[in-house]
Protein backbone atom coordinates (compact mmCIF):
# COMPACT_ATOMS: atom_id res chain seq x y z
CA UNK A 1 0.00 0.00 0.00
CA UNK A 2 1.41 3.37 -0.93
CA UNK A 3 1.82 5.83 1.92
CA UNK A 4 -0.96 8.36 2.15
CA UNK A 5 -0.09 11.99 1.73
CA UNK A 6 -1.25 12.84 5.23
CA UNK A 7 1.25 10.47 6.81
CA UNK A 8 3.96 13.07 6.98
CA UNK A 9 2.35 14.83 9.88
CA UNK A 10 1.27 11.77 11.76
CA UNK A 11 3.54 9.46 13.65
CA UNK A 12 2.15 6.13 14.84
CA UNK A 13 3.99 6.28 18.15
CA UNK A 14 3.94 9.97 18.90
CA UNK A 15 0.53 10.86 17.46
CA UNK A 16 -0.04 14.00 15.46
CA UNK A 17 3.15 15.96 14.92
CA UNK A 18 1.19 19.17 14.51
CA UNK A 19 -1.05 20.33 17.33
CA UNK A 20 -4.59 19.69 16.11
CA UNK A 21 -5.90 23.22 16.47
CA UNK A 22 -2.95 24.62 14.52
CA UNK A 23 -4.59 23.07 11.45
CA UNK A 24 -7.66 25.21 11.87
CA UNK A 25 -6.08 28.41 13.21
CA UNK A 26 -7.42 27.77 16.70
CA UNK A 27 -11.03 27.59 15.59
CA UNK A 28 -13.14 25.20 17.64
CA UNK A 29 -16.51 25.78 15.96
CA UNK A 30 -17.38 24.83 12.41
CA UNK A 31 -18.74 27.78 10.44
CA UNK A 32 -21.40 25.53 8.99
CA UNK A 33 -23.20 24.08 11.95
CA UNK A 34 -25.12 21.02 10.90
CA UNK A 35 -22.45 18.38 10.67
CA UNK A 36 -23.08 15.25 12.71
CA UNK A 37 -20.77 12.26 12.97
CA UNK A 38 -22.81 10.34 10.43
CA UNK A 39 -23.50 13.21 8.01
CA UNK A 40 -22.45 12.19 4.52
CA UNK A 41 -20.11 14.47 2.64
CA UNK A 42 -18.94 14.29 -0.94
CA UNK A 43 -16.54 16.39 -2.97
CA UNK A 44 -17.82 17.76 -6.23
CA UNK A 45 -15.60 18.45 -9.16
CA UNK A 46 -15.34 22.16 -9.35
CA UNK A 47 -13.23 24.60 -11.24
CA UNK A 48 -12.79 26.72 -8.12
CA UNK A 49 -9.41 28.11 -7.25
CA UNK A 50 -7.82 25.78 -4.70
CA UNK A 51 -4.77 27.91 -4.02
CA UNK A 52 -6.27 29.17 -0.74
CA UNK A 53 -6.79 25.64 0.56
CA UNK A 54 -4.50 23.87 3.00
CA UNK A 55 -2.96 20.45 2.50
CA UNK A 56 -5.63 19.05 4.83
CA UNK A 57 -8.46 20.62 2.83
CA UNK A 58 -7.06 19.02 -0.32
CA UNK A 59 -6.66 15.69 1.47
CA UNK A 60 -10.35 15.85 2.42
CA UNK A 61 -11.28 16.64 -1.18
CA UNK A 62 -9.39 13.53 -2.24
CA UNK A 63 -10.97 11.34 0.47
CA UNK A 64 -14.46 12.54 -0.39
CA UNK A 65 -14.41 11.63 -4.06
CA UNK A 66 -16.73 8.92 -2.86
CA UNK A 67 -19.31 9.75 -0.20
CA UNK A 68 -18.05 9.40 3.36
CA UNK A 69 -19.32 10.30 6.80
CA UNK A 70 -17.79 13.11 8.84
CA UNK A 71 -16.49 10.46 11.27
CA UNK A 72 -14.74 8.58 8.45
CA UNK A 73 -13.11 11.78 7.20
CA UNK A 74 -11.79 12.49 10.71
CA UNK A 75 -10.52 8.93 11.12
CA UNK A 76 -8.74 8.81 7.74
CA UNK A 77 -7.31 12.27 8.32
CA UNK A 78 -6.06 11.24 11.80
CA UNK A 79 -7.63 14.45 13.06
CA UNK A 80 -10.05 15.04 15.94
CA UNK A 81 -13.69 15.29 14.91
CA UNK A 82 -13.93 18.99 15.59
CA UNK A 83 -10.96 19.67 13.33
CA UNK A 84 -12.51 17.63 10.52
CA UNK A 85 -15.78 19.50 10.99
CA UNK A 86 -14.12 22.90 10.80
CA UNK A 87 -12.21 21.94 7.65
CA UNK A 88 -15.30 20.39 6.06
CA UNK A 89 -17.42 23.41 6.82
CA UNK A 90 -14.83 25.58 5.00
CA UNK A 91 -15.20 23.36 1.95
CA UNK A 92 -19.01 23.28 2.15
CA UNK A 93 -19.12 27.06 2.26
CA UNK A 94 -16.86 27.23 -0.77
CA UNK A 95 -19.16 24.85 -2.60
CA UNK A 96 -16.45 22.22 -3.05
CA UNK A 97 -18.18 19.66 -0.83
CA UNK A 98 -21.85 18.80 -0.69
CA UNK A 99 -23.59 17.13 2.21
CA UNK A 100 -26.66 15.13 3.03
CA UNK A 101 -29.28 17.15 4.78
CA UNK A 102 -28.50 16.53 8.43
CA UNK A 103 -31.83 17.96 9.54
CA UNK A 104 -33.57 15.18 7.63
CA UNK A 105 -31.70 12.64 9.69
CA UNK A 106 -33.17 13.93 12.92
CA UNK A 107 -36.78 13.29 11.99
CA UNK A 108 -38.09 9.86 12.83
CA UNK A 109 -37.12 7.46 10.07
CA UNK A 110 -40.06 6.11 8.12
CA UNK A 111 -41.07 2.48 7.96
CA UNK A 112 -39.90 2.18 4.39
CA UNK A 113 -36.35 3.25 5.26
CA UNK A 114 -36.23 1.01 8.33
CA UNK A 115 -37.42 -1.94 6.24
CA UNK A 116 -34.61 -1.30 3.75
CA UNK A 117 -32.07 -1.18 6.57
CA UNK A 118 -33.49 -4.38 8.06
CA UNK A 119 -33.32 -6.18 4.70
CA UNK A 120 -29.80 -4.87 4.18
CA UNK A 121 -28.57 -6.07 7.56
CA UNK A 122 -30.07 -9.52 7.02
CA UNK A 123 -28.43 -9.76 3.61
CA UNK A 124 -24.83 -9.11 4.72
CA UNK B 1 -18.63 28.56 -16.89
CA UNK B 2 -18.83 25.25 -18.67
CA UNK B 3 -20.72 22.42 -17.05
CA UNK B 4 -18.98 21.58 -13.83
CA UNK B 5 -20.40 18.14 -13.29
CA UNK B 6 -20.79 15.57 -15.98
CA UNK B 7 -22.72 13.15 -13.80
CA UNK B 8 -25.24 13.92 -11.13
CA UNK B 9 -23.60 13.52 -7.78
CA UNK B 10 -25.80 12.32 -5.00
CA UNK B 11 -25.06 11.95 -1.34
CA UNK B 12 -26.47 8.87 0.38
CA UNK B 13 -28.62 9.10 3.47
CA UNK B 14 -27.05 7.79 6.62
CA UNK B 15 -28.69 6.04 9.50
CA UNK B 16 -27.00 5.03 12.69
CA UNK B 17 -27.29 2.59 15.52
CA UNK B 18 -25.48 3.34 18.76
CA UNK B 19 -23.73 0.50 20.55
CA UNK B 20 -23.45 1.34 24.23
CA UNK B 21 -22.23 -0.47 27.29
CA UNK B 22 -19.55 -0.47 29.94
CA UNK B 23 -15.83 -0.49 29.38
CA UNK B 24 -14.50 -3.75 27.91
CA UNK B 25 -17.91 -5.32 27.33
CA UNK B 26 -17.21 -6.00 23.65
CA UNK B 27 -18.74 -3.00 21.82
CA UNK B 28 -15.94 -2.72 19.27
CA UNK B 29 -15.92 -6.50 18.85
CA UNK B 30 -19.62 -6.39 17.98
CA UNK B 31 -19.11 -3.50 15.56
CA UNK B 32 -16.19 -5.32 13.93
CA UNK B 33 -18.18 -8.53 13.53
CA UNK B 34 -20.67 -6.91 11.17
CA UNK B 35 -18.87 -3.87 9.74
CA UNK B 36 -17.69 -3.95 6.12
CA UNK B 37 -14.60 -2.02 7.17
CA UNK B 38 -12.21 -2.68 10.02
CA UNK B 39 -13.65 -0.50 12.79
CA UNK B 40 -12.28 3.00 12.55
CA UNK B 41 -11.34 5.13 15.49
CA UNK B 42 -11.93 8.80 15.67
CA UNK B 43 -11.20 11.13 18.51
CA UNK B 44 -12.82 14.14 19.97
CA UNK B 45 -10.93 16.61 22.10
CA UNK B 46 -12.35 18.05 25.24
CA UNK B 47 -10.56 21.05 26.60
CA UNK B 48 -10.66 21.87 30.25
CA UNK B 49 -12.03 25.23 29.22
CA UNK B 50 -15.22 23.51 28.19
CA UNK B 51 -17.33 23.94 25.13
CA UNK B 52 -18.41 27.52 25.68
CA UNK B 53 -15.51 29.07 23.83
CA UNK B 54 -15.05 29.76 20.16
CA UNK B 55 -11.36 30.30 20.14
CA UNK B 56 -8.43 28.75 21.94
CA UNK B 57 -6.43 31.95 22.19
CA UNK B 58 -5.16 32.27 25.72
CA UNK B 59 -5.97 28.75 26.81
CA UNK B 60 -2.96 27.04 25.25
CA UNK B 61 -1.88 25.82 28.66
CA UNK B 62 -5.11 23.94 29.31
CA UNK B 63 -4.91 20.22 29.09
CA UNK B 64 -7.05 18.37 26.62
CA UNK B 65 -8.75 15.04 27.11
CA UNK B 66 -9.18 12.72 24.21
CA UNK B 67 -12.32 10.65 23.81
CA UNK B 68 -12.06 7.78 21.37
CA UNK B 69 -15.02 6.51 19.38
CA UNK B 70 -14.93 3.30 17.38
CA UNK B 71 -17.31 2.84 14.52
CA UNK B 72 -18.08 0.71 11.53
CA UNK B 73 -20.25 0.89 8.44
CA UNK B 74 -22.62 -1.29 6.46
CA UNK B 75 -23.59 -0.08 3.00
CA UNK B 76 -27.26 -1.00 2.72
CA UNK B 77 -27.60 0.15 -0.90
CA UNK B 78 -26.23 3.06 -2.96
CA UNK B 79 -28.68 5.41 -1.24
CA UNK B 80 -28.41 4.31 2.38
CA UNK B 81 -25.43 3.67 4.65
CA UNK B 82 -25.76 2.33 8.18
CA UNK B 83 -23.17 3.40 10.76
CA UNK B 84 -22.56 1.66 14.04
CA UNK B 85 -21.07 3.89 16.69
CA UNK B 86 -19.63 2.54 19.90
CA UNK B 87 -19.97 4.87 22.87
CA UNK B 88 -16.96 5.87 24.93
CA UNK B 89 -16.75 3.38 27.79
CA UNK B 90 -16.23 5.84 30.60
CA UNK B 91 -19.20 7.61 32.11
CA UNK B 92 -17.42 10.94 32.28
CA UNK B 93 -17.79 11.25 28.53
CA UNK B 94 -21.55 11.67 28.57
CA UNK B 95 -21.19 14.92 26.66
CA UNK B 96 -20.46 12.89 23.52
CA UNK B 97 -23.66 10.91 23.77
CA UNK B 98 -25.98 13.62 22.55
CA UNK B 99 -24.18 13.85 19.26
CA UNK B 100 -23.95 10.07 19.04
CA UNK B 101 -27.64 9.63 19.70
CA UNK B 102 -28.77 12.48 17.45
CA UNK B 103 -30.96 10.94 14.76
CA UNK B 104 -30.09 7.36 15.76
CA UNK B 105 -32.70 4.81 14.66
CA UNK B 106 -31.98 2.73 17.72
CA UNK B 107 -29.40 1.44 20.14
CA UNK B 108 -27.88 -1.70 21.55
CA UNK B 109 -27.02 -1.78 25.24
CA UNK B 110 -24.40 -4.48 25.45
CA UNK B 111 -23.97 -5.99 28.88
CA UNK B 112 -21.76 -8.62 30.38
CA UNK B 113 -23.27 -10.81 33.10
CA UNK B 114 -20.11 -10.42 35.15
CA UNK B 115 -20.73 -6.68 35.39
CA UNK B 116 -24.36 -5.92 34.68
CA UNK B 117 -24.06 -2.50 36.28
CA UNK B 118 -22.13 -1.27 33.23
CA UNK B 119 -25.45 -1.02 31.39
CA UNK B 120 -27.43 1.14 33.79
CA UNK B 121 -26.28 4.52 32.54
CA UNK B 122 -26.94 3.65 28.91
CA UNK B 123 -30.41 2.23 29.61
CA UNK B 124 -31.33 5.36 31.51
CA UNK B 125 -30.02 7.59 28.71
CA UNK B 126 -31.98 5.88 25.93
CA UNK B 127 -35.15 5.60 28.01
CA UNK B 128 -35.11 9.33 28.77
CA UNK B 129 -34.67 10.25 25.15
CA UNK B 130 -37.19 7.76 23.82
CA UNK B 131 -34.62 6.04 21.61
CA UNK B 132 -35.63 2.41 20.92
CA UNK B 133 -33.04 0.03 22.33
CA UNK B 134 -32.48 -3.64 22.95
CA UNK B 135 -30.36 -5.16 25.69
CA UNK B 136 -27.85 -7.65 24.30
CA UNK B 137 -26.15 -9.94 26.78
CA UNK B 138 -22.69 -10.79 25.55
CA UNK B 139 -22.17 -14.37 26.64
CA UNK B 140 -18.50 -14.66 27.36
CA UNK B 141 -17.14 -18.08 27.93
CA UNK B 142 -16.81 -18.47 31.65
CA UNK B 143 -19.34 -15.75 32.32
CA UNK B 144 -22.15 -16.56 34.68
CA UNK B 145 -25.24 -17.73 32.94
CA UNK B 146 -28.44 -16.24 34.21
CA UNK B 147 -31.97 -16.62 33.02
CA UNK B 148 -33.54 -13.84 30.98
CA UNK B 149 -35.79 -13.02 33.94
CA UNK B 150 -32.82 -12.67 36.24
CA UNK B 151 -31.05 -10.31 33.83
CA UNK B 152 -34.23 -8.26 33.33
CA UNK B 153 -34.73 -8.03 37.05
CA UNK B 154 -31.13 -7.05 37.72
CA UNK B 155 -31.23 -4.35 35.04
CA UNK B 156 -34.78 -3.31 35.88
CA UNK B 157 -35.98 -3.44 32.28
CA UNK B 158 -39.54 -4.42 31.46
CA UNK B 159 -40.95 -6.74 28.84
CA UNK B 160 -41.23 -3.83 26.44
CA UNK B 161 -37.47 -3.90 25.94
CA UNK B 162 -36.22 -6.82 23.85
CA UNK B 163 -33.44 -8.81 25.47
CA UNK B 164 -31.18 -11.01 23.37
CA UNK B 165 -28.29 -13.27 24.20
CA UNK B 166 -25.39 -12.87 21.80
CA UNK B 167 -21.78 -13.58 21.07
CA UNK B 168 -20.17 -10.28 20.06
CA UNK B 169 -17.52 -12.17 18.10
CA UNK B 170 -20.03 -13.94 15.92
CA UNK B 171 -21.27 -12.19 12.78
CA UNK B 172 -24.62 -14.01 12.56
CA UNK B 173 -25.29 -13.42 16.23
CA UNK B 174 -24.56 -9.69 15.87
CA UNK B 175 -26.73 -9.48 12.74
CA UNK B 176 -29.58 -10.86 14.83
CA UNK B 177 -28.99 -8.18 17.47
CA UNK B 178 -29.08 -5.40 14.86
CA UNK B 179 -32.20 -6.87 13.26
CA UNK B 180 -33.91 -6.85 16.66
CA UNK B 181 -33.02 -3.17 17.12
CA UNK B 182 -34.51 -2.25 13.74
CA UNK B 183 -37.62 -4.38 14.29
CA UNK B 184 -38.06 -2.81 17.69
CA UNK B 185 -37.70 0.68 16.18
CA UNK B 186 -40.34 -0.24 13.58
CA UNK B 187 -42.70 -1.47 16.28
CA UNK B 188 -42.39 1.92 17.97
CA UNK B 189 -43.50 3.85 14.90
CA UNK B 190 -46.86 5.47 15.05
CA UNK B 191 -49.21 3.00 13.35
CA UNK B 192 -51.08 5.91 11.78
CA UNK B 193 -47.91 6.80 9.91
CA UNK B 194 -47.40 3.33 8.51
Amino acid sequence: MSPRSSDWWYDEAAGPLVRPYALVSGRTRPTWGRLNLATQVRAIRTTSDTSALSVEHLEIMKLCRKPLSVAEVAAYLHAPLVVAKVLLSDLIQRGDVITSDASRMAVAPDRNLLQKVLDGVRAI
Amino acid sequence: MASVQSEELTVPSSVKIVVAGGFGVGKTTLVGAVSEITPLRTEELLTEAGTQIDDLAGVEGKTTTTVALDFGRITINPEVVLYLFGTPGQDRFWFMWDELAYGAIGAVVLVDTRRLDGGFGAIDFFERRGIPFVVAVNCFEGGHSYSEDEVRHALDVGDGVPLVLCDARDRESCKTVLARVIEHAMSKLDPAMA
